[in-house]
């Protein structure tokens, strides 16, 4: 019992945030399922998400404040993808992960500006952030929560994906780009939806990581946000039972490190296993091969 | 046949007249040091620009000419930093620098030039070891996977365990650094000059081969790994003695500095200057830092005009912004930067002068044939 | 010495569970230009990847000048999708049966005959001991299931150049360089002797030999031309001389007429035969111009599906009917 006691909000953090990781990693994940582009500024649109929170609850009621700042976060996203990558579809591809890098660097900086370099703190929602205890373990609800409507969503969208019109838009545009644009797909539209989807499951996830980190800085999205993408790479990338379970894997492994005494090393181990898993299996848990055309 | 060995001569006189112009700078610099104050802003970014543009020549070596997107730049130029500082502390200075350490176990020094070449070789060899893992992946798995290397070094200078080594989180302070601004800019000028002749030589065009095409390049007997290894561990040696530069110029190192926001800094710098241009990163890494300490410094502080007219936006963080929009415009309108792939050389711009004049006068004669059709 | 310079044994190239190749054997002899032709997604380029290692094949043996240059056998997963023929060796231990000699062996025993029986026995024991050894001096692993798999530019080193079907030229550098990288790779340098200058001699060499070729090439004049600013035409001609650079024994030429009007093909069927005499090299290509074809090789390969299904003389293979079918299609109702 008093293993599971000193142990046990080690894997519920875990956990959940393996949750929040698995939320921005669907976004990296899809992005790169169609488009082949790591999206770095994904990590710091969540970022935005978190500060967006912070500065509408100022202004307008909790309740109101979270759809807004999950439709901004979208409209941000959407409009990233138009002005920064639309224009570069046919450059090579180091040329749109350098304008990713450039957007990541452009939202950083203005967040920087925006808050003048101070750690914003984060709104405590009501229920989702009181204290609960299990099994003599104390901690936030957001904990619990986080697991549960990750998993949710998650179904949600493999059956949007599975069983929607667009879903299969977006099946086929990962699939092959330029057949399907030629089978008629509007791809910019399937892109778009893509992004939006991406960036509000990031948002969601915002919400619920800065519920229990507390404090938004501008570059508070960079980190979690390569740790997503580790996620999604670790699980193949381009598939969503892969990212989320990746997620869920580093998210519990990273505490579990901290937990031990290592902390210092828990970034650096998420990092090792991405390597491993690139030299090992570089098409990830779920993901599939690709050969190139001689 | 002829003709060509004209050109060549022709060319080799251009060459000369490129040295010229450098060392004509060198000198004009050496009088300024002379002339002006030495803590002058100028001086700053003469120093930092150099450093810059090291480590911005040494990443477009090889994400310009290989091809290949690393990010672990910011991981080298650590070890580099971290290696000149251990090794250049001096004995009685370590007690305090050390002090949670109990003074570490180095209780040796080297002289600053061996310790600058040891910078350079340690980052080498973890380049060598990274490489081999990470040099088979695909590009952007390259480069994420590159990143994350970055992030272990990071983690692992910053661990206690190996603090009497790297003093874990704590600074590293009181080592030799430079005064003059000359000494950056000639050791830049050196490694730069070195980059250029391997750049033009056999190996560089392999390079360059499996920049255009890998299979193609493998087809003509270069073998990929291996040259891949070189360009790479060639390309962090230099991002090491840049590191230890670097370390010099702020006269403190902390791991935690060496981020990856770093590595982007560099590798927009390189994007400025055109990807696959020697000249390009020079020039841009002298802009860029000219820009950020000096010229654009004003955005970061509220501006209140004769009139009593507060002008808007100016704040701290600021100059970034504009910085970062800027940046954005290059990539996306200006994707070849200023220099594209071309070098700016002497015989390029008389070249390209030239050009243009005989452009000019043929344009001129189309008109006045016009002219004189019209009036006809 | 047998003067076979490319020998394929039962190479098959499976991908998932698409079998490309299927079983191809094959041979080039010195001196020879051989043409390996079929429909569309035959295999032609597959094979063609297998032998200059870009692909590994599944199963088979490559060897060039008589020395085993590549093989690979399926193992671990593909021992169970493995799909091309032959699929039983690899399953349990194969061992080579003579039958005649095994029947005869058996019937004196039958007879009761044991002197001669154990005779047999023994002059069969020998006669398989002797295939082996011979096998052996052929290739030292022939027993083993020992994996060689060079990387291409191992291959190119041992003197196999190729063109590609869709032209990979280094398309930011200039034709003089494009040929002169090629000779990167017999240079003695290294990267230090290079930087520094040390190696100008051969620098010097290699930059003389490449304007030799230039020269015999008649490109001489487009030596500061950006490889792709040039023509189609005289890109596929860049290529072969690139090609050439690396001193190749071989010369894999994919679809080299690809593209080409009925005089251009003309003129490039009196280039290959040129270029086979000039440099003494045998040759093998890809090619669907069937003039150029029926015209310039000594012996022609048919594929199909992955399998060969004929070769020959041009004469023959011409005449083949399995070949016509391949081509035109079979009807399915004869009756009409």
């Amino acid at each position: 019992m008093d293993f599971v006691q000193a142990n046990l909000p080690y894997l519920l953090a875990g956990i959940s945030v393996g949750g929040q990781y698995a939320l921005i990693a669907i976004g990296y994940t899809m992005v790169y399922g169609i488009l082949r582009l790591i999206n770095f500024a994904h990590g710091d649109v969540f970022m935005v998400a978190g500060l967006l929170m912070v500065y509408l609850v100022t202004a307008v009621p909790l309740a109101a404040a979270i759809p807004l700042m999950i439709l901004f976060t979208v409209l941000i996203g959407f409009t990233i993808e138009r002005v920064a990558y639309k224009p570069l579809r046919s450059a090579p591809r180091m040329s749109i992960m350098i304008s990713a890098i450039g957007v990541s660097y452009l939202i950083q900086n203005l967040a920087y500006y925006v808050t003048g370099g101070l750690a914003k703190t984060y709104p405590s929602i009501p229920w989702v952030s009181d204290t609960v205890t299990i099994l003599g373990a104390t901690t936030r609800r957001v904990t619990l929560i986080t697991p549960v409507l990750t998993i949710i969503l998650v179904i949600a969208l493999v059956a949007l994906i599975k069983y929607t019109k667009i879903g299969m838009a977006m099946r086929a545009v990962s699939r092959d780009f330029e057949t399907s644009q030629l089978m008629g797909i509007k791809v910019d539209s399937v892109i778009s939806i893509t992004f939006i989807i991406g960036t509000g499951l990031a948002a969601v996830g915002s919400l619920l990581f800065f519920s229990s980190y507390t404090a938004v800085t501008p570059v508070a999205g960079a980190m979690p946000g390569l740790k997503a993408f580790v996620a999604a790479v670790f699980g193949g990338i381009g598939s969503i039972p892969g990212a989320v379970l990746g997620a869920f894997i580093i998210g519990i492994c990273e505490n579990i490190i901290k937990g031990l005494g290592w902390t210092t090393f828990s970034d650096a181990f998420t990092f090792a296993l991405l390597i491993v898993i690139l030299v090992v299996k570089p098409s990830g848990l779920f993901g599939e091969k690709n050969t190139d055309k001689v | 046949m002829e003709q060509n060995m004209l050109r060549k001569k022709r060319s080799l006189k251009y060459t000369y007249i490129d040295c010229a112009i450098i060392i004509g700078l060198f000198v004009l610099l050496a009088v300024l040091e002379n002339i002006m104050m030495p803590t002058h802003i100028f001086f700053t970014v003469v120093k930092k620009g150099a450093i810059y543009a090291l480590l911005a020549v040494s990443m477009n070596l090889l994400n310009g000419f290989t091809g290949l997107f690393s990010l672990g730049q910011a991981g080298f130029m650590l070890i580099g930093a971290y290696t000149y500082a251990i090794f250049t502390i001096p004995l009685e200075m370590r007690e305090s620098v050390y002090m949670y350490y109990d003074g570490g176990i180095i209780n040796f020094t080297l002289p600053v030039v061996v310790a600058v070449i040891l910078a350079g070789i340690m980052a080498a060899a973890f380049a060598f070891l990274i490489g081999w893992p990470v040099l088979r992946l695909k590009s952007d798995y390259l480069a994420i996977a590159t990143l994350g290397f970055a992030e272990i070094i990071r983690a692992i200078f910053q661990w206690d365990k190996l603090g009497v080594i790297t003093n874990g989180a704590n600074l590293l302070r009181r080592y030799p650094k430079f005064t003059s601004a000359l000494v950056p800019c000639a050791v830049a000028a050196l490694c730069i000059a070195i980059i250029l002749l391997l750049i033009n030589s056999s190996y560089g065009r392999a390079f360059k081969a499996i920049r255009d095409d890998e299979i193609a390049a493998e087809a003509m007997g270069i073998n990929l790994f291996r040259h891949k290894q070189m360009s790479f561990m060639t390309s962090s040696f230099f991002a090491g003695i840049g590191g230890a530069l670097l370390a010099m110029f702020q006269t403190t190192v902390q791991a935690n500095a060496f981020k990856s926001a770093m590595t982007y800094e560099i590798l927009l710098i390189v994007v400025i200057g055109g990807i696959g241009s020697v000249s390009g990163s020079v020039l841009a890494s002298f802009l860029y830092i000219a820009a950020s300490e000096w010229w654009l410094r004003f955005l970061d502080s509220p501006m209140v005009l004769d009139n009593g007219f507060q002008v808007p936006l100016l704040r701290v963080g600021f100059r970034k912004v504009v910085f970062s929009v800027v940046i954005m415009i290059i990539v996306l309108f200006y994707s070849r930067g200023l220099m594209g792939d071309k070098e700016l050389r002497t015989e390029n711009v008389v070249n390209g002068f030239r050009k243009s004049k005989k452009k000019l006068r043929e344009w001129i004669s189309d008109r006045r044939k016009k002219n004189r059709e019209v009036a006809e | 010495m047998s003067d076979t310079i490319l020998r394929m044994d039962n190479v098959t190239m499976q991908f998932g569970g698409v079998v490309a190749v299927n079983d191809l054997s094959l041979q080039v002899n010195r001196g020879e230009i051989v043409a390996l032709i079929g429909p569309n997604g035959a295999g032609k380029t597959t094979a063609f990847n297998c032998i200059t290692g870009v692909y590994e094949p599944t199963n088979g043996m490559i060897s060039f000048n008589g020395q085993p240059m590549l093989r690979n056998h399926p193992a671990g997963k593909m021992k169970k999708f493995y799909a091309g023929a032959h699929a039983d060796k690899f399953t349990k231990a194969y061992v080579p049966q003579d039958e005649e000699a095994l029947a005869a062996i058996a019937a004196a025993r039958e007879a009761g005959d044991e002197l001669t029986a154990a005779n047999l026995q023994a002059a069969y024991d020998d006669a398989a001991e002797q295939r082996k050894e011979q096998a052996l001096l052929l290739d030292p692993h022939a027993f083993s299931d020992k994996v060689i798999a060079p990387t291409p530019d191992k291959i190119t080193k041992l003197g196999i150049a190729r063109t590609f079907q869709n032209i990979r030229l280094f398309k930011s550098q200039t034709v003089f360089d494009n040929v002169l990288i090629a000779k990167h790779m017999r240079a003695k340098q290294n990267i230090f002797t290079a930087t520094f200058r040390l190696s100008y001699k051969e620098e010097k060499r290699m930059r003389e030999e490449t304007e030799a070729l230039l020269e015999e090439q008649n490109l001489i004049h487009l030596r500061n031309e950006l490889a792709t600013s040039l023509p189609y035409g005289l890109q596929r001609r860049l290529e072969i001389a690139r090609a050439l650079a690396t001193d190749p024994q071989l010369l894999l030429l994919d679809e080299p007429a690809a593209g080409m009007n009925p005089q251009e093909t003309l003129e490039l069927t009196e280039f290959i035969g040129q270029i086979r005499k000039k440099y003494n090299l045998s040759i093998f290509m890809i090619e669907h111009h069937m003039d150029l074809v029926m015209e310039i090789s000594d012996r022609i390969y048919v594929l199909d599906f992955g399998r060969l299904i004929a070769s020959g003389t041009p004469d023959v293979v011409q005449n083949d009917q399995r070949v016509i079918d391949a081509y035109l299609g079979v009807s399915d109702d004869v009756e009409d």
